[in-house]
């Protein structure tokens, strides 16, 4: 318990925001400085482009919603020691499962069954898509990146295909879906007219909420994390260990299929290919940053979708890649600085040297499974 | 008939980027090192290849630039993970985005383009002409491929039989042993890294040099392929490369079939079957426990 909990306690300090904002914010300059632009300037503008304006807020809320389920559900699968890199695969199949469903239903079908009855089949093929890893991990002892890589890929290939063969759309892009299934714009506040953001994201700052609180409060929350803990202790206790391996597997995939609900029901009203492509990789990245607390999460979620919105805003200046690059580095300097603090903070006590990183956790004791995986052990 | 006769140069110059890249990741996770960002080390490599050729108007220098660029890469995550401690999933997926958005951002700076860089000169050593023999002669005289045969065919010795590849391999199965008979894990790893840096930026070389220019995004996955290649393989270099020449094979044989009925069915299979096969192969076991046992592991600074 002590290496994780003081992992997670240690989230944000001021060294690292610090050190993290002043790094992009260099390179950032530089890449301004590359395209003979005026740091300040671009700056104004990417304010301008997101927290400056309500329509700027909306478009942040409506770029973080898929980041923020992704997010969520690379969480759930960590708490369990699994990691879930598949979550680009499961968001794209459930993305498409679910505007095909939605465009069958017809005109008069109300929302309150229509939209149930599209996030179940979201949920359902991105939870078993999951679940091909999580039984692959749990049953077979296959580890679940390189099971998630590959699933990914067969992912990207599957998708044009079904579109063009299963769906016969000439287009890649799906039929239009039944207004019944369609998520509500926030456009009621007054200041978010205009913009993209939609019912989608408080849907998931709520989901963030009860998910963390179902990870502590219930009996099969509280096993996933013990599972990531130490599961060889839990198989001693008596827990299930592969069964909830693959529950939270699935569950992951589902929630990660929930971004669904910021792309197609709450935006386009149509699969088209590409749509939500990245924010399960993003997903890692806010789940990395966000893992103490539900807020951190949201939070991380906010900043990733900042970056994107902010790219658009500058993009007449200085391309839009340049916040995409911003992304990466924040990425590698956030997971990076966690080891030069927790060090800092080690030294003057001198009592021992710097656990390994609470991430790490799952992966050192994986390829030794490969061999003799503990639930084969009776 | 010529069309089929012609798949074997077009597989041989197909297999190449898998090949590197394969023999690459075979380098990086035999000394223990996850590698997952082998698509950004044949994306930089093949941005930087051709930036220095235009630049400089060399090949040479072009495909020197390419490798640097895979050693920088591949350096930067041995640093990444064994110094500073970041995760080596983490690392190579951010890896993955910084180098398919750098390059994007680099061809918008350098060359105003969205898409594509300036077309560039290939080697073009050979004879002319469209008959098989020629191709094959083109294909096999062509410097980076040559270059790639070599580090390739010289990396199961290198691996198997030599100091470095003893250390290297120790620290893989077990850094914990391995530092207690003095070898340095960190350092060994970071050298390990390099190697497949070089190697797999070979593979960028010939994509790019193949192409004649660099287009965004021209790994296209082939990165995920090779790393599919290393497991299949039981993390061999020599294996991993024949796998390699395997997928090469169905997609020319792919190519081909395009050219003849256009079918997107088999398209589709042939491009499933790297990664369905992964999975079948690794959930029978065969070969599981051929994975280095200490792929992943960190030794304690202390």
């Amino acid at each position: 318990m002590s290496t994780s909990t003081a992992a997670l306690r240690t989230g944000v300090t001021w060294w690292r925001v610090l050190f993290v904002t002043s790094a992009a914010l260099l390179v950032l300059a530089l890449v301004c400085f590359a395209f003979g632009q005026a740091p300040l300037v671009v700056l104004e503008r990417a304010y301008a482009g997101t927290w400056g304006t309500p329509y700027g807020i909306g478009q942040v809320m409506f770029k973080a919603t898929p980041l923020l389920f992704c997010g969520l559900a690379f969480h759930v699968a960590f708490r369990a020691g699994l990691f879930n890199i598949g979550a680009e695969g499961q968001l794209a199949l459930a993305s498409l499962a679910a505007a095909w469903v939605a465009s069958k239903l017809p005109a008069s079908v109300p929302a309150v069954l229509a939209l149930p009855a599209t996030l179940a089949v979201a949920m359902l093929v991105g939870g078993g898509y999951a679940a091909i890893a999580g039984v692959l991990r749990a049953r077979f002892g296959v580890h679940e990146i390189i099971a998630g890589i590959m699933l990914n890929r067969s992912a990207d290939v599957l998708l044009p295909w079904v579109l063009a063969a299963g769906l016969g759309a000439d287009s890649m892009r799906s039929a239009d879906i039944a207004p019944g299934a369609r998520l509500p714009r926030l456009d009621f506040i007054p200041g978010l007219h205009g913009s993209a953001a939609s019912l989608a994201f408080p849907l998931a700052v709520l989901s963030a909420f009860g998910l963390y609180f179902w990870l502590d409060r219930t009996r099969p929350g509280r096993e996933m994390r013990w599972i990531g803990l130490g599961p060889d202790a839990c198989l001693a206790q008596g827990v299930e260990v592969p069964r909830r391996r693959i529950e939270a597997m699935c569950l992951s995939g589902a929630i990660a299929a929930l971004g669904v609900t910021g792309t197609v029901l709450g935006y386009k009203g149509y699969y088209e290919l590409g749509l939500g492509s990245g924010a399960g990789f993003s997903g890692i990245a806010v789940a990395m940053l966000g893992r103490a607390h539900p807020v951190a999460l949201v939070g991380a979620a906010l900043l990733f979708g900042t970056l994107a919105q902010a790219g658009l805003a500058v993009n007449a200046a200085v391309p839009k890649e340049a916040m995409a690059v911003l992304e990466a580095l924040v990425i590698l300097l956030v997971a990076g600085s966690a080891h030069g603090d927790r060090a800092r903070r080690a030294r003057p006590d001198g009592a021992r040297p710097p656990a390994p990183d609470a991430p790490a956790e799952p992966l050192p004791d994986a390829p030794a499974e490969r061999g003799r995986s503990p639930e084969a052990t009776p | 008939m010529s069309s089929w006769l012609s798949m074997l140069p077009e597989t041989l110059r197909i297999s190449v980027p898998y090949a590197c890249a394969a023999v690459a990741g075979v380098w990086a996770e035999r000394s223990g090192v996850i590698h997952i960002g082998l698509e950004a080390v044949l994306l930089t490599s093949s941005f930087s290849s051709v930036a220095a050729a235009v630049a400089s108007g060399s090949l040479l220098v072009g495909m020197l630039a390419g490798v640097l660029a895979g050693v920088v890469v591949s350096v930067g995550h041995a640093l990444l993970v064994e110094r500073a401690r970041v995760d080596a999933v983490v690392s190579g997926v951010a890896l993955n985005l910084l180098a398919y958005a750098a390059t994007r951002l680099a061809l918008r700076g350098l060359y105003d383009s969205a898409s594509n860089s300036p077309s560039i000169a290939g080697f073009e050593l050979g004879p002319k002409g469209g008959d098989v023999g020629a191709m094959l002669a083109r294909v096999l005289l062509d410097p980076v491929t040559l270059a790639a045969a070599l580090v390739i065919a010289a990396s199961p010795w290198l691996l198997a039989r030599t100091r470095l590849g003893l250390r290297l391999r120790a620290c893989g199965e077990s850094p914990e042993a391995a530092r207690s008979l003095g070898i340095d894990v960190v350092r060994t790893r970071v050298l390990a890294l390099a190697i497949s840096g070089a190697v797999g930026a070979l593979g960028g070389v010939h994509l790019a040099f193949d192409q004649h220019r660099f287009e965004s995004g021209m790994s296209a996955g082939r990165g995920f392929i090779a790393l599919a290649a290393v497991v299949l393989s039981g993390w061999r270099a020599g294996r991993a490369a024949l796998a390699c020449l395997v997928f090469g094979a169905l997609e020319a044989l792919q190519i081909a079939l395009q050219d003849v009925s256009g079918t997107s069915k088999a398209t589709t299979l042939v491009q499933l079957l790297p990664y369905v096969a992964t999975l079948v192969v690794l959930a029978l076991g065969i070969g599981r426990a051929a994975a280095p046992r200490g792929l992943g592991q960190r030794v304690d600074d202390g």
